[in-house]
């Protein structure tokens, strides 16, 4: 039971830490341009609030709107039991998990644009239409990029792609990973909604992907989605960490500690990066995914020498 | 085996009496369509009881000239017996109800006539071991589909499509035909399995010719890129379950024809895989580009097959080339992908097409952009076409997902075995997958989103409702199938590994390699996490709600108070981003009239997809044949005489060289 404790620990720590991330952004930026800002816990009293009210739903709506937060989270609960953290193998890691984890995204996806579609509203429509659309570069490009990671480490699985094996594969070929990191991390921007891809703060009709998509969704409805949205930054946060400090000491606390630091670090990055660009005009979106594309295709055919 | 020709009697005796009985249309289908019911019921008996069993075999000598009435029932026979039968039953079913509500009278006799002897020549193609009753059940299967595509023939467009399919059938007759001769003449017989020993009596490079002939013959009838064409003309055409039978059956018999052509022509080099894998690319690219922007649902979902018979085919692709190298990780799953994606697609692809047909029947139009909201008109087939959606983008938990897992393993395991520039081919793999894969979620999306959710678009949808019981019953089992073999999906390789083992000699069993032994092991319990945490959360926030206030409000339109179904996002629009992503592809026509003056009265905007394979490709080159055909227009006078004269000529060509080449041995 000892060997599964630090995926537990895990588990755990991204089920109570996920909603704080966002938190950390927002300071950031706050910080950056010379606010105070809202408190790291911010998220959570969000949720909490959430979860205390009634809901107001679109008489358009089936079951569907309705099933599509619960689901969506699901998924991403279950992504979370395939996604490793701390150096150390995750709960149910397994060869060919990172096709699992591939397909638990797209799930999300799925459910939650079709419950947008499922209000019949026009601006929804667009959020779904944009977030079908960005997907369609985002996919390969992962893809690509872990196929490079499991070249380098002839693992099929993320737990040994991010774990020890990464730091062997960083000596060996190190520019092909770098590249993956970039790439990941413009993955990390656009599946997350963040500028320069869409921006979070805009609230309602100005925002154009996520939030736009979860327009009518109120109360513990829009509380699971809120959850949802911050545990799937979380996962890309957690890959790309795997892949940017592959140590494993096997000291529990200094892995949990290095991995939180490097989980704060890359929410600074992230908010370093809203408070020093604008958002993106739409139609550049995808020249941004196709290069983040174009990367992970380059760092794979650089290994294949 | 006695029974799988009892089956076969029986659908030819049902078909013949539903002809006679054509004066009246309900005997006509109770007789056709229940005679396909009990003979696809007994073939899937015989099925299922060959699995695991040495192969069933029966020979019979034919009066016609090289032929024999050989029929075997191996692994690969009866894996491919178990989908057409399985489907056809369904098929029968649906289709008894849909036809008789058809609002316009057409002779029913007929239809299921041709009905079960498409039934019946599919079986006899999977089991035949002789190459002319091979291409006779081949023949048999395109003219008999050939007249269910003309079912509707009062209407132009269907005699059209009609029209392209016959040529587009019998154009890749014949390169199989070329094949068969060329095979005849190097081993000397008709039969299957003296041709096993083709590989060593022709040299590498006929062996690659034969190998082409084998492609672009095969290819044709599923429907490969260049040579798809005539599929989303004709699958749209034909009533909803017989586009289910040619999506889900037919084309793959494309695919068997390629795997049995592969067996004959012995170890392949590395270009035959190449080859492979690069029209599996093509296709499975083309096919989700240009579902994505299609109006009409029942052609979107034709070229949604064009793309699935892309992806099986690059995991024969990818088969080929870890025969090729050596490499049986790489081959092993790069069939059992290939298989156990076709078994997937036969079933999801049925369910979408029937409740296309649905739709199609109680909305009164195929349009996309007139339909809507109608998942609460028609929960039961609302549900089912969203569990065929999900299962078609290989989402977790339905069937998809466990063919396309194979898949991508098999590329992940070439990416990383293969050297140097051997790693592009796999890799290529990997692109087309994904790239297909998220352009199938987008189409999807667009598909059950719009069709079914939000509010009717159009006046008709509003009298829609779920169909009569046959319908719904083949619809819920497709569906509920889906689902089954997604939690199980160790399951359908029980059945896929030994068709894989019985097609490429030598393959070892891919559920023993890494990775996919967790389709049995890991990823069943990684399902019911899933659907626990489902339920879990949904129980939890059903107990939140439940003491609470929830009221129904229209959708929010920032402060608007009226929103009419007319403001909703369109399918048009939907699919607009991606497609100017790959314009270079899908170029548009648009004809925009802009408002002009102050007070504009007059604005309008018409876009519409180019086809660029019809009007660039196939249209040119079958003008300049029509053309060259017409400088020969002086030999056709239209006298007797002459045409006597012509035959009388010919005669005497055809006698003298037959009397030189008898000299020559002397």
């Amino acid at each position: 039971m000892s060997g599964m404790a630090p995926a537990l620990i895990g588990i755990v720590l991204a089920l109570s830490l996920a909603p704080v991330a966002p938190g950390v952004i927002a300071r950031t930026k706050s910080l950056v341009a010379g606010r105070k800002g809202p408190p790291l816990l911010q998220g959570w009293y969000d949720i909490g609030k959430l979860l205390r009210k009634g809901a107001v739903i679109s008489g358009t709506t089936t079951w569907l709107f309705r099933a599509g937060p619960v689901v969506g989270l699901a998924a991403l609960l279950t992504a979370l039991a395939v996604v490793p953290s701390m150096g150390a193998p995750a709960l149910l890691a397994f060869p060919g998990d990172l096709v699992l984890l591939v397909l638990l995204l797209a799930l999300t996806r799925f459910v939650t644009v079709l419950a947008a579609l499922d209000t019949g509203s026009s601006f929804e429509g667009m959020g779904a239409s944009r977030e079908a659309a960005f997907s369609v570069p985002v996919e390969p490009a992962l893809l690509l990029g872990l196929a490079t990671l499991a070249r380098g480490t002839g693992a099929l699985s993320l737990s040994e792609m991010l774990g020890p094996a990464a730091g062997r594969a960083w000596l060996a070929m190190g520019p092909a990973l770098a590249l993956v990191g970039v790439s990941v991390f413009v993955l990390l921007l656009a599946e997350n909604s963040r500028v320069p891809v869409d921006d979070p703060n805009t609230h309602l009709e100005l925002t154009m992907i996520h939030e736009v998509m979860v327009l009518d969704h109120g109360g513990p409805d829009l509380a699971l989605l809120e959850y949802a949205a911050a545990l799937k930054l979380w996962l890309f946060e957690a890959l790309l960490v795997g892949l940017l400090l592959p140590f494993h000491t096997g000291s529990l606390a200094a892995d949990a500690a290095m991995f939180l630091t490097g989980m704060a670090l890359v929410s600074v990055t992230v908010g370093l990066v809203e408070s020093s660009m604008a958002r993106l005009q739409l139609p550049r979106v995808p020249q941004l995914l196709l290069g983040a594309t174009v990367l992970s295709g380059f760092s794979l055919i650089l290994t294949l020498r | 085996m006695g029974t799988v020709l009892v089956a076969l009697v029986l659908l030819a005796a049902g078909g013949v009496g539903s002809l006679a009985a054509s004066s009246r249309p309900r005997l006509a289908t109770w007789i056709g369509s229940g005679s396909c019911a009990a003979a696809c019921t007994l073939g899937l008996l015989t099925a299922f009881s060959s699995l695991g069993r040495p192969p069933l075999s029966l020979r019979h000598p034919w009066e016609v000239p090289y032929g024999e009435f050989a029929l075997e029932v191996d692994p690969l026979s009866s894996f491919f017996l178990l989908i057409l039968f399985g489907l056809c039953l369904l098929a029968a079913v649906y289709g008894a109800a849909y036809l008789s509500r058809d609002r316009t009278p057409r002779p029913l006799g007929p239809s299921w006539f041709f009905f079960n002897l498409l039934v019946a020549s599919m079986a006899l193609v999977v089991m035949a071991r002789n190459g002319i009753l091979f291409l006779v059940a081949w023949e048999g299967m395109a003219l008999s589909s050939f007249f269910l595509v003309t079912f509707e023939d009062d209407k132009p467009a269907v005699r059209e499509a009609g029209r392209l399919y016959l040529i587009a059938s019998h154009v890749g007759t014949a390169f199989l035909l070329a094949l068969f001769v060329a095979l005849a003449a190097a081993t000397g017989s008709m039969d299957f399995d003296r041709w096993r020993s083709a590989a060593e009596l022709s040299s590498p490079a006929s062996a690659g010719l034969l190998f082409l002939l084998a492609v672009v013959g095969f290819g044709t009838k599923a429907g490969l890129v260049p040579f798809h064409v005539w599929l989303p003309e004709a699958h749209p055409a034909a009533p909803s379950h017989v586009s289910a039978v040619m999506s889900g059956v037919m084309i793959k018999m494309g695919i068997y024809g390629l795997l049995r052509a592969l067996a004959f022509l012995g170890p392949p080099p590395p270009w035959w895989g190449a080859t492979l894998l690069g029209l599996g690319v093509a296709s499975a690219l083309v096919g989700a580009l240009f579902a994505l922007v299609q109006q009409d649902i029942k052609r979107l979902l034709a070229y949604s097959s064009v793309e699935n018979v892309g992806l099986i085919t690059i995991g024969l692709g990818l088969g080929v080339i870890g025969r090729s190298y050596d490499l049986p990780a790489l081959a092993a799953l790069g069939f059992a992908g290939a298989l156990l994606h076709l078994l997937n697609h036969a079933l999801f692809k049925g369910v979408l097409f029937l409740g296309a047909g649905v739709i199609a029947q109680q909305a009164g139009t195929r349009q996309i952009d007139r339909l809507g909201g109608l998942l609460k008109k028609m929960p039961v087939t609302g549900a089912c076409i969203l569990a065929g959606s999900a299962a078609i983008t290989a989402l977790p938990p339905f069937n998809g997902f466990a063919g396309e897992f194979l898949l991508y393993l098999g590329s992940f395991h070439g990416v990383m075995a293969l050297p140097g520039a051997q790693g592009l081919l796999p890799l290529a793999a990997l692109v087309g997958l994904a790239l297909a894969g998220s352009l199938a979620a987008a189409c999807f999306l667009r598909f059950s989103g719009l069709s079914l959710l939000g509010l009717s678009r159009g006046d008709a949808a509003s009298l829609a409702r779920d169909p009569s019981a046959p319908m719904r019953f083949s619809m819920v089992a497709l569906a509920v199938s889906c689902l089954l073999l997604g939690l199980a999906p160790g399951l359908p390789l029980l059945i896929v590994e030994p068709a894989a083992a019985a097609a490429v000699p030598g393959v070892v069993p891919a559920g023993t390699l890494a990775g996919s032994v967790e389709l049995a092991g890991r990823i069943p319990k990684v399902f019911a996490l899933l659907i626990l945490l489902v339920v879990a959360l949904a129980w939890c926030r059903r107990r939140l709600l439940s003491r609470r206030d929830v009221s129904v409000a229209v959708t929010w339109d920032c402060g608007y108070e009226r929103p009419t179904p007319r403001m909703q996002y369109t399918a048009s629009s939907f699919g607009e981003p991606i497609r100017e992503m790959f314009a270079m592809l899908l170029p548009a026509r648009r004809r925009v009239v802009p408002p002009e003056g102050f007070f504009p009265a007059r604005a309008s905007f018409q876009s519409e997809v180019v086809r660029p394979f019809q009007e660039r490709l196939y249209g040119p080159a079958f003008d300049a044949v029509s053309r060259g055909m017409s400088r020969l227009r002086w030999l056709h006078h239209g006298r007797a005489q002459l045409y006597v004269l012509y035959i009388v000529v010919t005669l005497i060509l055809m006698l003298s060289w037959f009397l030189a080449s008898q000299k020559a041995p002397l």
